[in-house]
């Protein structure tokens, strides 16, 4: 009796377990793991359908826009890093800064959907579709997947920069603001190498 | 647009140390947006295939580090969440390696 009761307390006294780190952002981690292989799986695809019919694959630049996506690189790199400024505002208790950090991410994150869509309507227009071969199911297939990750990040961080509007969070608790960031940075990490794989080689 | 740059990189490495040990994002992004304009021109300056393509898989390398390590504060991670987050990528490099020895 008297040692179960010492165990409770020895419990009770350490105050981080497991990991160390919120039970939110283990996981959103555990989710992000598990992105890794959907979009390794999508990866590992395009290698074996690339190399399988390497000769009639085209060159960089020769159907896609390739100057129209990097300005869409761009783009998602400087929402990345208004993305992590609205955390670090909001460290500092700087609550008015990671509102606008906040909303500059959502408008710039819809920025990148709207190009994106800009892009496909070309595409599409000069008769580039995803039944287009093996060339266009794998393009429209691995950039499609990304940009409803981004649709999704846009919607997520536009529920959070309400939240944020509305007093949300603090400088003490703004846990929902790391953890949307965690998500939005992975986009952001996986775009880099698609726009590289998909794009440039 | 280039002492635009400058400036925030000078900004961000006064804010840096201001801000107890937050990481010099603004140079971080600065990183980012030079090595996506070196991408897309070793792309097309012609180098030979091999070259090309080895450059770019290690910039895009590098920048998802640098993403990883510093917007996703993983640097500043325990220890054990950075073991459990490393986890995927060795199923994720056999299956991307395994796959390429194919051809």
């Amino acid at each position: 009796m008297t040692s179960h009761a010492a165990t409770v307390d020895s419990t009770a006294q350490r105050p981080e377990r497991g990991l160390g780190v919120y039970d939110k952002k283990v996981g959103m981690w555990v989710f992000l793991c598990s992105e890794v292989m959907f979009f390794t799986g999508l990866i590992g695809s395009y290698i074996i359908l690339r190399f399988g019919a390497s000769d009639v694959w085209p060159m960089p630049g020769e159907v896609l826009n390739v100057p129209v996506t990097a300005v869409n690189t761009f783009l998602l790199i400087c929402s990345s890093v208004t993305m992590v400024k609205a955390f670090a505002a909001a460290e500092v208790g700087d609550l008015k800064g990671m509102r606008l950090y906040l909303l500059a991410t959502a408008v710039i994150g819809a920025g990148f959907v709207g190009v994106q869509v800009f892009e496909y309507n070309q595409l599409i227009h000069h008769g580039f579709l995803p039944s287009s071969g093996l060339y266009g199911a794998t393009f429209f297939t691995m950039t499609g997947f990304h940009g409803l990750h981004v649709t999704v990040g846009v919607i997520c961080i536009a529920w959070v920069t309400a939240k944020a509007y509305r007093g949300g969070y603090t400088q003490e608790d703004h846990e929902g603001v790391e953890v949307i960031g965690l998500y939005w940075h992975f986009v952001d990490l996986v775009w880099i190498i698609l726009f590289t794989v998909v794009y440039l080689i | 647009m280039l002492a635009g740059g400058a400036e925030a990189v000078a900004e961000a490495a006064v804010a840096a140390e201001t801000e107890h040990q937050q990481p010099r994002y603004m140079a971080i992004w600065a990183t980012l947006a030079v090595l996506t304009a070196i991408e897309v021109g070793v792309a097309f300056l012609g180098f030979s295939r091999s070259v090309t393509v080895l450059a770019l898989l290690g910039m895009a390398v590098w920048k998802a580090l640098l993403v990883a390590f510093y917007f996703m504060h993983l640097k500043y991670e325990p220890k054990a969440l950075r073991i459990m987050v490393a986890a995927p990528l060795i199923p994720a490099a056999l299956l991307v390696l395994v796959v390429l020895l194919e051809y």
